[in-house]
């Protein structure tokens, strides 16, 4: 019926929202795009290095950096300009070759795997109508997939190059914490090729603009891609390639001056990258949610700037998040984060591809049209599985109490200690000490 | 359609050049004064035991090779993922969707034969013991 021919033209099958301008405009748009998007990606990440140490600051009732320009506004470039002037240690055991390779192996992916996701509504110009991305192609979220796994050559080379034994372990570590993870991540994005039938992030825009933003329609795939993106970027709680208490900074250990910033701008880029694909995937990217105003034809500047405000709120939620998670929860166990990923988020991941395909197939079948109806039956599935799939993950952990974890006679054996506890009839200390011993 | 990919291959270039300058600024200004202390292993300050070139854990070897298997498959979903409409509609699709009465089964079995095969080597591997860490 298909022959894997035609599965590769549909792969490629591809509607340009806009008319393309002739090459000139082409090459001058793409030139100009570039740099915006390179200019504002670095701004964004010493702006990051900023929030993320106020933003800590907050949640642990600190102050903060606050003595470099207004309310410590000029940190980074005072991080910047100290990163400069650091003497750049060639240590006498590393291998040189890969050992400065490395950063530059990491910095590439990260920087350029944010080109094909679109921004805001096509900008009309004199020239014609200029989409907003730096690159329309139309295998968009492949080319993510592919370009941020080659993040992990940087971090594993580095570990290996630097000779240094923590080093060593932080970059084991990651290469197969971010290889277990991706699995997870590529699987959890099939339901949404399922609905959107392209690869094309364009088309997974305008598909939620039809059925609702796919964190309703997809929760689960949602929850699964958020985790595996928390891992592949090395974040807390998977921060296990640079645990400081355990690997003093994991794979980065040797490194010092701009190489060192090359890693850390890296990491925080490719968190502005995830941010911004969660949003692509699962939160409309650039569309203005209760309105077609802006998904509709005759383009204006006024929907570009609106479009853009939208998907940088959206992007900034999500970086929040980030270092809201970081500054809350504790890391994981090395045995716990691979069990994680490979016992729970890839069987998960997979029985939700086949749950999707079926769901699809008998709304199909029932002849529903693809719209809000198709995304609100798709929501209230998708509701039933989260709670089924959050009683089996917890199984009486979390969001049960802690008496949960017990048995029941061991629960009830405590509460009646308690209890003689409270009468005064046992002395809690030294019941504790008596336990302690046997 | 080649034109589409050619912004990529610009912004490469910028990037590496970008990267490769950030590298070269580092080195050039800044000079470099290695002493004996400062080019041994950072070790928490204890004196550095051994060469890090030691053995690993084969664990990671494992887990490597399983990421292969695995997301091949991944890859191979792909591609259904993308034809799934058309794979369970009996006749060509309409802008509207698969006309009535045309649903198909043959791409949901089609996967469904192929996930069932992918799940019997899960089970052998998470059996052997390959995906526990201890």
């Amino acid at each position: 019926m298909t022959t894997p021919l035609a599965a590769l033209a549909l792969l490629q099958s591809y509607d340009p929202q806009v008319e393309h301008p002739g090459n000139g405009t082409f090459f001058v748009a793409t030139v100009v795009k570039m740099l915006v998007v390179f200019a504002v990606t670095l701004g964004l990440v010493s702006l990051l290095t900023l929030a993320e140490r106020k933003i800590s600051a907050w949640i642990q009732d600190r102050h903060g950096p606050n003595r470099v320009g207004p309310g410590g506004l000029l940190q980074p470039v005072a991080d910047g300009l100290k990163n400069f002037m650091k003497e750049r240690v060639s240590p006498g055991f590393v291998y040189a070759p890969i050992f400065w390779l490395a950063p530059a192996l990491a910095f590439v992916p990260a920087l350029v795997s944010f080109a094909v996701i679109p921004f805001a509504a096509p900008l009309p110009t004199p020239w014609g109508l200029i989409p907003m991305v730096v690159a329309d192609v139309p295998i968009g979220f492949l080319y993510i997939l592919s370009i941020s796994s080659l993040g992990v050559y940087g971090i594993t080379l580095a570990g290996w190059a630097s000779n240094n034994k923590y080093s060593l372990l932080g970059g084991l570590r990651s290469s197969a914490q971010m290889v277990s993870y991706e699995i997870a991540m590529g699987m959890s994005t099939i339901p949404i090729l399922l609905l959107a039938g392209n690869v094309s992030l364009g088309a997974i825009i305008r598909q939620q603009a039809v059925t609702g933003w796919n964190v309703f329609a997809l929760s689960v795939a949602f929850f699964v891609f958020m985790v595996a993106a928390f891992a592949e970027t090395n974040r807390l709680p998977f921060d296990l390639p640079e645990a400081e208490s355990e690997l003093i900074a994991g794979y980065h250990t040797e490194y010092s001056g701009m190489a060192f910033a090359m890693f850390f701008i890296s990491e925080y880029s490719a968190m502005i990258t995830q941010s911004a694909l969660m949003v692509t995937l699962f939160f409309g990217g650039w569309d203005i949610p209760f309105t077609s105003w802006d998904n509709e034809a005759p383009y204006s500047v006024l929907k570009s700037l609106a479009t853009l405000a939208s998907f940088g709120a959206k992007t900034l939620f999500f970086l929040f998040t980030f270092i809201w998670i970081r500054w809350t929860l504790p890391r994981f166990r090395y045995d716990q984060l691979m069990s994680l990923g490979w016992k729970v988020m890839l069987p998960v991941a997979l029985a939700y591809i086949v749950i999707v395909a079926t769901a699809i197939l008998a709304l199909d079948a029932a002849g529903v049209a693809r719209g809000p109806l198709y995304g609100g039956i798709l929501f209230a599935m998708n509701l039933v599985l989260l709670v089924i799939l959050f009683v089996w993950l917890d199984r009486g952990r979390l969001i049960s109490p802690a008496s949960g974890r017990a048995r029941a006679a061991e629960v009830a054996r405590l509460r009646a200690r308690a209890f003689e506890v409270r009468q005064g009839r046992r002395a809690p200390v030294a019941e504790l000490a008596g336990e302690a011993a046997d | 359609m080649v034109r589409a990919y050619f912004p990529l291959l610009l912004l490469f270039g910028f990037v590496a050049l970008n990267a490769g300058l950030i590298l070269a600024i580092g080195a050039l200004t800044v000079r470099s004064r290695p002493t004996p202390v400062k080019s041994q292993p950072y070790e928490s300050g204890i004196a550095p035991l051994g060469d890090a070139r030691e053995r690993f854990s084969v664990k990671f070897y494992m887990v490597a090779m399983l990421f292969i298997i695995f997301d091949i498959e991944t890859v191979f979903m792909i591609p259904w993922g993308v034809a799934f409409r058309q794979l369970s509609c009996a006749v060509a699709l309409t802008p509207a969707g698969c006309p009535a009465g045309q649903v198909s089964f043959f791409g949901l079995s089609e996967m469904l034969v192929f996930i069932g095969i992918l799940l019997v080597g899960f089970a052998y591997v998470w059996k052997k013991g390959a995906l526990q860490w201890d």
